[in-house]
């Protein structure tokens, strides 16, 4: 048994601890958001939050999140109190398919929370590794720079952010 | 070249100088050096029109710069092809490179192609100034006149870019640019490459593009205290940049001796079979090499070969044993190599897309594993807009511990050589510089520059 930290909870994990991340989050604890795309890293589907920084979770087996704290979307808001993210992905309209969307969201969120203001360069830079095959980038860089300002403005009244867990 | 190399010697034995003592020789001997290599300015010319340049001699050229490399100094990622600026660290302070766009006021716009090829040949700029030899005119002395020529075409017709030089950050006295005088007088030895006779052509034209405008020891041999190459060492292996250049002699660490072959495809495509994936500083490299003429590359591959001397007996048979295995199976470093690496590394999949086995890769047997934990942190980044090797980064998912726990454990079970020793403070170094940065700072999305200069006619 693994004790795993996921969205501010601790969960006992009966899995290999070679397993991956990934098939936890789905199979174990049936949290749907991170996705399985390729399994080897390239695409980004599978993106959580890991002590604050994005990570593949399709490649990081669970033996190396040992007193480590996981962040999934699900973790952030719900649909009746989405988090700033979710509610600029949702304004912006950003998703077609919505595939790559939930890893799209969590980096985005790892960027905004080490780095509130990024610049276009930034946020093009920081997703450069997460792919989406139906072309939305252009409504996905600018729902991050509408989270980015949903955050700024909403510091001010609700503190419901998520991600810090 | 190594006959002119051998001629460097009898000044270079006395390597190893303390820091003082080297200043106030080099002051001395600078200021007695600037009487005898003062340069006067070359006249300013009115720029000559893009359209005044033979096509075909500024193809040539554009061919020329890429193998040269030019843009990787002369461009900083994400901006203006060829305005400069980047800064370029040495242990003396920083140099930042210059604009080589027609520019009339802040680049070579009116320059003539006589100060042009002064600057290649002697590294002296149009106003009489030295330049900082991180500019490897060293090397640029090799080149023709022909080739100077097509390299000036090639930058003249160029898009001017206003941009004014960004001040040197050199401490006394190196930011005097008569010392330079004085490190020409012991290191700059000046004429054209001249052509071993027993060699052959396709030889030749590979040692005259490695020796001079490829200048391939710029990075892979060692200086010495006055920051110049050392000539008793050439191609033995130096660190540029936070990684390792490795030794592309007799000394070279690959588990498989490279054959011209192998090289040829590995500068070519960025990639070869029996040695992996060019990345870091060198896979700009391939990457510029992979749109110029194929024969320029097989030449440059042919020299490289008989730099690497005859072929040493290491056959696969002399590989790690695949059942060898130094460490226990609950080694941390075993767990981690199973769970995180081996799906893709074992895989057996045709390289470039699928990791290479760890048998052959020459970053775990080299002397030290800055170049793994490099690309172990940062991963292979994708290069924009085309089909290339790519490798997630594990900086945020495995803590240092875990990664040189890693290292340990892959050096015992792929390469024949020692363990390594101060892998955590390796890694600790590799993380804080962020070599292959994933945590992406403006514009390090792409090695910009490089697929802009391989859509070049």
């Amino acid at each position: 048994m693994t004790t795993l930290k996921v969205n501010g909870h601790d969960h006992e994990i009966d899995a290999d601890p070679d397993t991956p991340l990934l098939y936890v989050l789905r199979d174990e604890l049936k949290l749907n958001a991170a996705k399985f795309g390729c399994g080897l890293g390239q695409c980004g589907a599978c993106t959580v939050i890991v002590d604050g920084k994005a990570v593949l979770s399709c490649v990081t087996p669970l033996l190396l999140l040992k007193g480590k704290a996981v962040t999934t979307l699900e973790g952030l808001g719900t649909i009746e109190k989405p988090a700033p993210i979710q509610r600029a992905f949702t304004e912006e309209q950003a998703a077609q398919c919505g595939y790559c969307i939930a890893g799209m969201m969590m980096r985005a969120q790892a960027l905004l929370q080490r780095n509130p203001k990024p610049t276009d360069d930034q946020i093009r830079g920081e997703l450069q590794i997460n792919l989406c095959r139906c072309g939305t980038h252009m409504r996905i860089l600018r729902a991050v720079h509408r989270a980015a300002h949903l955050m700024d403005t909403a510091e001010l009244t609700t503190n419901n952010q998520g991600g810090a867990q | 070249m190594a006959q002119s190399h051998k001629s460097f010697l009898g000044r270079m034995t006395r390597s190893r100088i303390f820091a003082g003592a080297a200043i106030a020789a080099l002051v001395g001997g600078a200021v007695a050096a600037f009487a005898v290599t003062w340069r006067p300015a070359i006249e300013f010319v009115e720029p000559p029109a893009p359209q005044s340049f033979d096509p075909a001699l500024v193809k040539r050229g554009r061919d020329l710069a890429a193998m040269g490399n030019c843009s990787d100094c002369h461009t900083v990622k994400g901006g203006k092809d060829f305005a400069g600026g980047l800064p370029v660290p040495t242990p003396f302070g920083a140099v930042y490179s210059s604009n080589i766009t027609p520019d009339p006021e802040t680049g070579i716009g009116r320059w003539s192609e006589a100060a042009f090829r002064r600057a290649m040949r002697a590294g002296v700029d149009r106003a009489g100034h030295h330049l900082y030899p991180t500019f490897p005119y060293d090397h640029f002395t090799n080149v023709t006149d022909e080739d100077d020529r097509a390299l000036y075409a090639f930058l003249m017709t160029r898009r001017a870019v206003r941009a004014p030089a960004h001040a040197n950050d050199l401490a006394f006295p190196f930011n005097q640019r008569f010392v330079v005088a004085g490190w020409k007088l012991l290191f700059l030895k000046g004429g054209t490459y001249k052509a071993d006779g027993a060699q052959s052509a396709e030889w030749n034209r590979g040692a005259y593009l490695v020796e001079g405008l490829a200048h391939c020891g710029a990075c892979h041999t060692p200086r010495n205290a006055l920051g110049a190459e050392k000539p008793s060492a050439s191609f033995s292996g130096a660190d540029v940049d936070n990684w390792h250049a490795y030794a592309i002699n007799a000394q070279s660490p690959s588990p498989l001796p490279w054959t011209t072959e192998a090289l040829f495809h590995y500068l070519r495509y960025g990639w070869d079979s029996d040695h992996g994936v060019a990345r870091g500083p060198m896979a700009e490299v391939a990457a510029n090499l992979s749109s110029v003429p194929e024969s320029d590359v097989r030449a440059i591959a042919v020299y490289m070969t008989s730099v690497f001397g005859p072929p040493p007996q290491a056959t696969r048979a002399d590989l790690k044993s695949p059942s060898a295995r130094s460490t226990p199976a609950d080694d941390p470093g075993a767990l981690i190599y199973q769970a995180a690496c081996a799906t893709c590394h074992e895989a057996g999949s045709p390289l470039p897309y699928s990791g290479i086995n760890l048998r052959l890769s020459t970053a775990l047997s080299a002397p030290e594993p800055r170049n793994a934990a490099n690309v172990i942190l940062g991963g292979i980044r994708p290069v924009g807009g085309e089909r290339s090797p790519i490798m997630p980064g594990f900086a945020n998912s495995m803590t240092d511990e875990q990664i040189a726990a890693l290292l340990n454990y892959l050096r015992g079970r792929f390469s024949t050589k020692a363990a390594w020793s101060g892998i955590e403070q390796i890694v600790r170094d590799a993380r804080r510089t962020d070599t292959v940065s994933l945590q992406s700072a403006p514009g390090s999305s792409t090695t910009s520059g490089v697929s802009t200069q391989r859509e070049k006619p």
